[in-house]
């Protein structure tokens, strides 16, 4: 257990400490935000409309981009060998990693999402929902973005791999994400059934991620 | 401790079984077998996919709403389910492969990749081509579109792994890996964009109450999907000889280079 505490701080101060972690993440997902209303025109009633999808993607984009970084360091300076062979199982090192990019990307920018929306005219109603299911939606984002640097840590070419990777993976969280924040642009109201789902698909990806992760590293390690 | 006889022939049948398992892993006999199969399989698969054809496009009758259009259904269908067939037997495969250490269980999984993500890629053309005329757009965001463009993104991505590892076996178990998370993937994907929207009718051939298909219509989907399924065979067959040919080529090359340094 202390082992995980350890791995998991150590991350998140090399993410504060060495920049270019949580800086970029929000530089990005503030440029999304800021560019769509000047790319698609600033009517109002438009932005309101594809708020929380747009709020949505920028996460997802934001989550992706600092994706490949979460495992080469490790790999390319030894430290992942050292945990490899550490008194911990490879397993949950994977976990704290992956918990470490969460709360270095997807936290801070589910926590920002909802002011940022202000920029969208985000309907107000909307924004708890948006938080809650950003907040709980952000964990498989970096559970599945973390598989997918294990996956191709040490390739060439790896950081255009892992997007086809995880794109495909990416699809459901995105649909109950967005159907959970807006609960349906028409038809009945079905936000908490969505969350729901969202949460269930969150618990499997917390269970698989790490020991298909610790997998991957250790064919890759081999 | 006594076995009752039923017992007894399980337990034979497994052995059988895993008899069988065993003495096709071993590459040189595969080769053998293949060889003498092939034709075969090859002469089977051109009759039966020429008659499936041949009753589709020429003897089936034209639908009385969607015309001569309806015809595109032969490819569409087949191409559609065994796309997604394909694709659960490479990560049945590599489940083989990673619980026996089987050691052709790999090379099929391979092998069977570029022929799904082929098939997959037909039926998205010839879904395309069909749905200009039946919905008026090339392409409309469908849930079953949705999950099959999904579904070439996960063959893509699968084969894109087997490109970027260098040694083989290395690659294998990484590929599997992103293969068997694909599968858990692909009902949830499924799932969640049928909740998303739907457009494209509902499965028609395997539902309760027996299919909701006319038998003139029938008969020659079923011809087609059996000649499709061989051709896969076929194919799949050639390409894990390519394989195994090509994995011994290597061997070869590595032990020139061993003997040379």
């Amino acid at each position: 257990m202390s082992v995980f505490f350890s791995l998991l701080w150590r991350d998140v101060l090399l993410a504060f400490r060495a920049g270019g972690g949580i800086g970029t993440a929000f530089g990005f997902f503030l440029t999304v935000i800021v560019l769509l209303p000047i790319g698609i025109g600033p009517d109002q009633a438009l932005l309101q409309r594809i708020a929380p999808g747009a709020l949505w993607i920028a996460l997802l984009m934001s989550v992706l981009l600092s994706a490949d970084r979460i495992y080469t360091a490790d790999y390319e300076d030894g430290s992942l060998e050292v945990m490899a062979l550490g008194p911990a199982p490879l397993e949950v090192a994977a976990l704290a990693k992956a918990l470490a990019h969460w709360l270095t990307s997807g936290l801070p920018l589910a926590i920002a999402a909802p002011l940022l929306g202000f920029l969208l005219n985000l309907d107000v109603a909307l924004a708890p929902r948006l938080a809650a299911s950003m907040l709980i939606g952000s964990v498989a984002l970096s559970m599945l973005a973390a598989l997918g640097a294990a996956i191709t840590v040490g390739l060439r070419k790896g950081g255009l791999l892992i997007s086809l990777l995880i794109l495909p993976l990416y699809i459901p969280l995105m649909i109950f994400g967005v159907s959970a924040s807006t609960g349906g642009m028409s038809g009945p109201d079905i936000s908490s059934s969505s969350f729901l789902v969202l949460t269930a698909i969150v618990l499997v990806a917390v269970v698989t991620s790490p020991i298909a992760s610790a997998a991957a590293l250790r064919a890759h390690m081999r | 401790m006594g076995l009752d006889q039923d017992q007894f022939l399980y337990l034979l049948q497994a052995g059988r079984l895993a008899a069988m398992f065993n003495y096709l892993a071993n590459p040189t006999r595969f080769l053998k077998i293949q060889a003498a199969v092939q034709p075969w399989l090859a002469a089977l698969t051109v009759a039966v996919l020429g008659y499936g054809l041949y009753l589709g496009l020429f003897v089936a009758p034209p639908d009385y709403q969607q015309g001569e259009t309806v015809r595109i259904m032969f490819i569409h269908v087949p191409a559609s389910s065994l796309a997604l067939g394909l694709y659960v037997f490479m990560a049945f495969a590599h489940a083989i492969g990673f619980i026996f250490r089987h050691p052709l269980a790999e090379v099929a999984a391979k092998s069977a990749a570029p022929i799904g993500a082929v098939l997959t890629l037909i039926s998205l053309v010839t879904g395309s081509l069909w749905g200009k005329p039946m919905w008026g757009a090339w392409w409309v965001w469908d849930a079953r579109l949705t999950s099959m463009f999904v579904l070439f993104l996960l063959y893509l991505g699968y084969i894109a792994v087997w490109q970027a590892v260098d040694e083989p076996h290395r690659a294998a178990r990484i590929a599997g890996i992103v293969a068997l998370v694909g599968v858990i993937n692909v009902p949830i994907i499924k799932f969640s964009v049928e909740w998303w929207n739907t457009l494209h009718q509902p499965a028609s051939l395997l539902r309760k109450g027996g299919p909701a298909v006319d038998p003139a219509i029938l008969t020659p989907l079923l011809w087609n999907m059996a000649g499709f399924a061989l051709l896969a065979a076929t194919l799949l067959f050639m390409s894990m000889r390519a394989e195994v040919l090509a994995r011994r080529v290597r061997q070869m090359e590595m032990a020139q280079v061993g003997r040379a340094g």
